[in-house]
């Protein structure tokens, strides 16, 4: 059962991303404790092409991470366009049919239907849904029976310590991967530039609206047309995530809202543990299988470390200092200097 | 024959306390809107300063004959902005949600929908409709065909449409005013307020992007919705909310009175906005579910 190791053993639970089939069988080989992963379709925040699984493959998949001994979480976690809603139901109804342990959801039209007809099912609140206090937390709780909240990525650990204080709902928390500045749920910067946003369609800054242009020795990567950053010679060009980019205010050029790094809370485990967290959650539903298996089994070596006993805080991030490709890293607002 | 009303959205921005008095007395001796919303929705480090002239601001325009409804934060994290979420929630006759803490703090009493909250569809609005809902602001990159699903399948639900503004794109726990001024949130010299109407934020080839204000991204761009009287009726919209800058917010709401009265057209209503000193040029994409930054007249 979801959520038992918390109930007896201070174990964190580990929650690994799927975008395939086969990144899942990875992820269930190298050890993750539960799963998460999203149907093909415009009803989870992740709806690359390429990505994502049919109803079919999601019924297998279950059955292989049971197998293993993992849980799955399937996200419907959009929110629901108007006079469509019944596409995000069928996609309820599909996660109750595959068997899996529970859905993540945001929207209240998904958390609603879930609780009506299928009153049994697991429910998860997605970190779309923004709710970082006591206040929000007990709304979702006691409206819908919310049994965990996937926390924003806007929260110090001083501040998760004091809300699991003040709630009972189990937490979930990103530990490793992407990293969004603005709080999920409430971003509109990517509709803005190009018409699409992960709450109207499931994407952020997606590539059909990228494009490089040559200016001389200079290449600019654009969204929507309008310049995200811009790279001169040697320099390697990143992708133009809109929050990622250099921009120019009060007469200076910086990565205004965040530099292009890449979040990894490894060394905090330890204190996340003690701060009454649940699970610790590793981002990454688009990489492929290789990186899933890798970091999956750094990150599962940390927990059953941990587990062992001792201060694990030093060897944690020894472990997984290798695993952000050449990229740089911040704990993100876990420490409060980042605000 | 129904009218269309107007309201004063909540100010985003960190106004001094005279200036959020001569602002608001204005209002209330001139400008023909229905309904203000007042109160600080934005950055919880605010509130300790103007929180002092909120209840003057709401008598002076309760006096004039407005509606007032007190405006709730959007991202609440502290112990303060909790307090004053659960504060107002409870006591206030009139209340807009920006966060769901509000709306669960509410207990059923009538609130107003604001657009921090996510509301996309008419099962969601019919849920919050279930729990005091009785207007409802929809979050600003909602496409009018499903702001239309909405009114039609909850007639008795009010909604009030983002007609005028730099639009409120996304809140972050980072506060990007002191980031650009190589500051932290915790120590921000209250930074935010040099810019009445928001940072600008440019792109590295002098485009115009955005605006920053505190924790909260803003368009650089400014939102106008000039749909005529006709329009908005046939498509159940009820009342248009005009969002506080620093120019002539009066004007302002003459010309959305004159358009939503029938006595002038959106083409004339365009030209006279355009005519004032916006802090950026006029957009309206989202309306039909292009990029939010179009103006789809070009």
């Amino acid at each position: 059962m979801l959520g038992q190791r918390n109930d007896n053993n201070p174990s964190l639970e580990l929650v690994c991303p799927a975008g395939t089939p086969a990144a899942l069988k990875a992820a269930a080989e190298a050890g993750a404790h539960s799963i998460y992963c999203g149907l093909r379709n415009e009803t989870n925040a992740r709806n690359f092409p390429g990505l994502n699984f049919s109803e079919k493959e999601l019924n297998a998949g279950v059955r292989l991470a049971h197998k293993h001994g993992s849980h799955v979480l399937v996200a419907v976690n959009t929110f629901a366009r108007a006079g469509d809603t019944h596409i995000w139901k069928r996609a309820v109804d599909a996660v109750v049919r595959s068997g899996a342990d529970a859905i993540i959801a945001a929207d209240i039209a998904v958390l609603d239907y879930a609780k009506e007809k299928h009153p049994d099912l697991r429910l998860h609140l997605s970190v779309q849904a923004a709710a970082a206090t006591p206040e929000s937390i007990s709304f979702y709780q006691e409206t819908f029976g919310v049994q965990r909240v996937v926390l924003p990525r806007v929260m110090s650990v001083e501040e998760i310590v004091k809300l699991n204080k003040e709630v009972t709902v189990e937490t979930e928390v990103f530990v490793f991967g992407g990293l969004c500045v603005m709080t999920e749920g409430r971003c509109a910067l990517s509709s803005y530039a190009t018409g699409k946003s992960p709450n109207l369609t499931g994407v952020c800054s997606p590539p059909g609206d990228v494009s490089y242009d040559e200016d001389g020795s200079n290449l600019y990567a654009r969204l929507g047309g309008f310049t995200i950053d811009g790279f001169g010679e040697g320099e390697t060009a990143g992708y133009p995530t809109l929050c990622k980019g250099r921009f120019k205010a009060e007469g200076e050029t910086s990565y205004l809202f965040e530099d292009p790094v890449s979040l990894n809370a490894a060394s905090l485990l330890p204190r996340l543990q003690k701060a009454g967290v649940t699970a610790v959650k590793i981002e990454g539903r688009q990489r492929g299988k290789a990186y899933i298996s890798q970091v999956v089994k750094a990150f599962r070596a940390a927990v059953d470390a941990m587990d062992a006993g001792g201060n694990a805080e030093e060897e944690v991030s020894a472990m997984l200092s290798a695993m952000i490709e050449g990229g740089r890293e911040t704990t993100g607002a876990y420490k409060k200097i980042w605000r | 024959m129904s009218k269309i009303e107007l309201s004063i959205g909540p100010n985003f921005f960190n106004w001094s306390n005279e200036k959020l008095v001569d602002f608001y007395a204005r209002i209330a001796d001139e400008a023909p809107v229905e309904r203000v919303y007042i109160g600080e929705v934005i950055c919880g480090k605010r509130m300790p300063f103007n929180d002092k002239v909120w209840p003057e601001i709401y008598e002076r325009l309760t006096n004039a004959g407005k509606t007032v409804v007190f405006s709730t934060i959007a991202l609440p994290v502290t112990v303060r902005d909790r307090k004053s979420i659960n504060a107002l929630s409870a006591d206030c006759e009139l209340v807009e949600a920006n966060d769901i803490a509000s709306v669960y703090k509410r207990s059923g009493q009538p609130f107003v929908g604001g657009p921090f909250l996510n509301i996309y569809n008419e099962q969601t609005a019919k849920v919050l409709m279930n729990l005091g809902m009785e207007t409802f602001c929809p979050p600003v990159e909602l496409p009018m065909k499903s702001v239309e699903a909405i009114a039609q399948a909850l007639p008795d639900l009010t909604i009030e449409v983002f007609a005028f503004g730099r639009l409120p794109l996304a809140v972050s726990g980072r506060c990007y005013h002191a980031r650009a001024h190589k500051l932290h949130k915790d120590n921000c010299q209250f930074i935010c307020d040099r810019d009445l109407d928001g940072m600008d934020v440019t792109t590295l080839d002098d485009q115009n992007f955005l605006s920053a204000n505190g924790i909260q991204t803003l368009s650089h761009s400014v939102q106008a919705i000039t749909l005529g009287r006709d329009e908005l009726l046939t498509k159940g919209i009820g009342r248009l909310r005009l969002s506080p800058h620093n120019i002539d917010m009066i004007t302002i709401a003459e010309i959305y009175r004159d358009l939503v009265d029938g006595k002038i057209e959106s083409a004339e209503a365009e030209a006279r906005l355009q005519a004032q000193p916006l802090p950026g040029a006029l957009a309206n994409g989202y309306v039909t579910g292009k990029p939010g930054h179009l103006w789809q007249a070009d």
